[in-house]
């Protein structure tokens, strides 16, 4: 089953609602709370990296039997340096969403920590596509 | 008590006139209006008395028990709740209130503010020991939430601390006490919550934060409340020649409202939530991670905490200022350090600890649509399909809260699309304007049949 959400950028009001809605249908197929805990959080990180970041995405969540596959995508500045922004602590994020507590350069290392699988595709002025496959077990 | 025993809300079928308020308010989903009346899906309720307070027939109520109960043992003991004393002004003597209590037949009155103190010194060392690791920490002193938690976030069970309630805890150490000092059999001791928490009362039946809970029932503030409030104003400043029992600080007392338990327990990066939509919020927020800073969170099912209970008898606003202006007057007479002034009131020997009594709390996850995984996931893509055909207004005039529980109900085999209303309209003008169509359709050759058979009846009427 494969369901879409568009993020729409810079709107601080619906952020969350791609992750949020996710998880409300991953408890309706009953994988353990831990897994649905990991695909959030994991979903949630993407969804504010588009929301910040790249002017807004899009957000698929492929629901299987043996695991969930979320691929997040933007057309927004792409990433320059990837191994760079996979560093802990490192962030572009502006000063007006490092108040609002965001921006602490722990998102893409998060995402892959959360995921058992990580993987990230960015091209500089085309966007980027992260893909993040979590099992059930 | 009944294995099934899972909640204490039920419903008055014949007050019920089946609006649909409940249906809306109800945070779990758990109740839908079939055949105009309204009923609770059990294993989803969790107490938490929205719908009570929503429903403008009173057909909602919640059980406790009788001061009849208090027969069936020979020595009772009420365990007295800071928002009890709340309901009176804050210069009224908790003797007074004490001594209102044994006048309603209890032997023996405990100042539950005793044991909030114990607890709150419980809470403060588990956060010191647990410094690291997933934050924030969640309370676990509202027995709603623990409920919602389990049923709508098991993902966060883990940061639920394993701290008892300061009622259970009270209800442990004064059986063995009284037990002890009476020379009783425990069976013969009856401890009792006087609270406005439906949920408490559901507690003791079907624990879900104790092993055994060691309360024997739950008598409802506003049950006794007349006759209380008779009692204590004639009592006036005679209580003042009552023996003097264990009592707790200030700090105790204002666990009675929001923001009491983190102030008690000395949390600073900690945040208070009360009320139903707001606990709500936060806990998803919190399984999203979006909060890994803060230290603990307190949270309350009831707006403003305790004090705003659906048994409570007292506006809750003006109980907040009872219970602030109570506090004030005995922070005077305390030392000014907080730690100093819980100290001082710590007179109970052998006051049980957690770790032996508290229970793991058990996910209760009640939203999958199937036990086999791959039908879950057929029957949620049809219900993200039967979801686009509703048209999304969440009016409730189905009797489930919003479509997307309509659609649920449906995948599940518990509605029909046509209980939607707008469904239902359209499918009629189908109809309509197919019987329109098939009119249109009768052969011409029985048009000359009609038209005799109509003149004959009128013949026939001329005639009478």
């Amino acid at each position: 089953m494969k369901v879409e959400y568009q993020v729409p950028g810079g709107d601080f009001d619906r952020a969350g609602e791609a992750s949020a809605n996710i998880k409300k249908l991953l408890q309706r197929i009953g994988i353990p709370a831990d897994v649905i805990r990991r695909i959030a959080i994991g979903t949630y990180e993407g969804e504010m990296n588009c929301l910040i970041h790249a002017g807004g995405g899009r957000v698929v969540a492929e629901i299987e039997p043996e695991g969930t596959v979320i691929i997040i995508s933007d057309q927004g500045p792409g990433i320059p340096d990837i191994q760079k922004a996979m560093q802990e602590g490192w962030s572009t994020a502006p000063d007006y969403v490092r108040a609002m507590g965001f921006g602490a350069g722990m998102g893409l290392p998060n995402m892959m920590k959360c995921s058992d699988d990580f993987n990230i595709q960015s091209k500089v002025g085309e966007g980027s596509t992260i893909t993040m496959k979590f099992l059930y077990k | 008590m009944a294995e099934n025993y899972l909640h204490s809300v039920h419903v008055i079928k014949e007050a019920c006139n089946g609006c649909v308020g409940c249906v809306k308010v109800c945070p779990t989903e758990a109740i839908r209006v079939r055949q105009g009346k309204a009923e609770i899906v059990a294993t989803r309720c969790i107490d938490c008395g929205e719908c009570i307070r929503r429903c403008p027939e009173h057909a909602l109520v919640a059980k406790a028990d009788a001061l009849s109960g208090l027969q069936g043992y020979k020595y009772n003991v009420a365990l007295a709740t800071p928002s009890l004393y709340a309901q009176f002004n804050g210069n009224v003597p908790r003797e007074a209130v004490w001594q209102g209590l044994k006048e309603l037949g209890f032997d023996e009155i405990f100042d539950l503010s005793a044991a909030s103190d114990y607890i709150s010194a419980e809470i403060a060392q588990y956060l010191r020991q647990h410094a690291q690791g997933r934050k924030p920490l969640i309370s676990s002193a509202c027995p709603a939430v623990l409920r919602l938690i389990q049923v709508k976030f098991p993902e966060l069970i883990k940061q639920v601390i394993p701290v008892l309630a300061p009622g259970e805890a009270a209800a442990v150490y004064k059986r063995s006490e009284v037990c002890q000092r009476m020379n009783l059999p425990r069976e013969e001791v009856g401890i009792w919550f006087v609270t406005p928490c439906p949920a408490k009362g559901t507690n003791i039946h079907q624990s879900v934060d104790v092993k055994h809970s060691e309360v024997n029932g739950s008598i409802s503030i506003s049950s006794i409340f007349a006759q209380l409030s008779v009692a204590v104003a004639k009592i006036g400043d005679e209580c003042k020649k009552q023996d003097k029992i264990t009592t707790g600080s200030s700090y105790g007392i204002g666990w009675g409202a929001g923001g009491g338990e983190i102030k008690a327990a000395g949390i600073t990066n900690a945040l208070s939530v009360n009320g139903v939509r707001e606990v709500y919020e936060l806990l998803e927020q919190v399984s999203m991670n979006k909060m890994p800073d803060v230290d603990y969170v307190e949270c309350y099912m009831c707006a403003g905490g305790c004090i705003g209970g659906p048994f409570a008898a007292e506006n809750r606003f003006v109980a907040q200022k009872n219970l602030d202006k109570r506090i004030r007057r005995m922070q005077r007479l305390e030392p000014t350090d907080r730690e100093a002034a819980m100290a001082l009131n710590m007179n109970c020997p052998g006051f049980p600890t957690s770790e032996e009594y508290v229970k793991v709390l058990e996910p209760r996850p009640m939203m999958q649509l199937d036990d086999d995984i791959t039908v879950a996931i057929k029957k949620l893509g049809e219900m993200e399909k039967v979801l686009t055909h509703l048209p999304g207004l969440d009016c409730g005039a189905c009797g489930a809260p919003n479509c997307q529980s309509l659609a649920e109900d449906i995948v599940r085999g518990a509605a029909h699309e046509t209980d939607c209303i707008f469904i239902l309209k359209a499918n009629v003008r189908k109809f309509a304007q197919g019987m329109i169509e098939l009119a249109t359709q009768i052969p011409l050759v029985n048009e000359h049949d009609d038209k005799n058979l109509a003149e004959k009846g009128s013949d026939k009427d001329e005639t009478k």
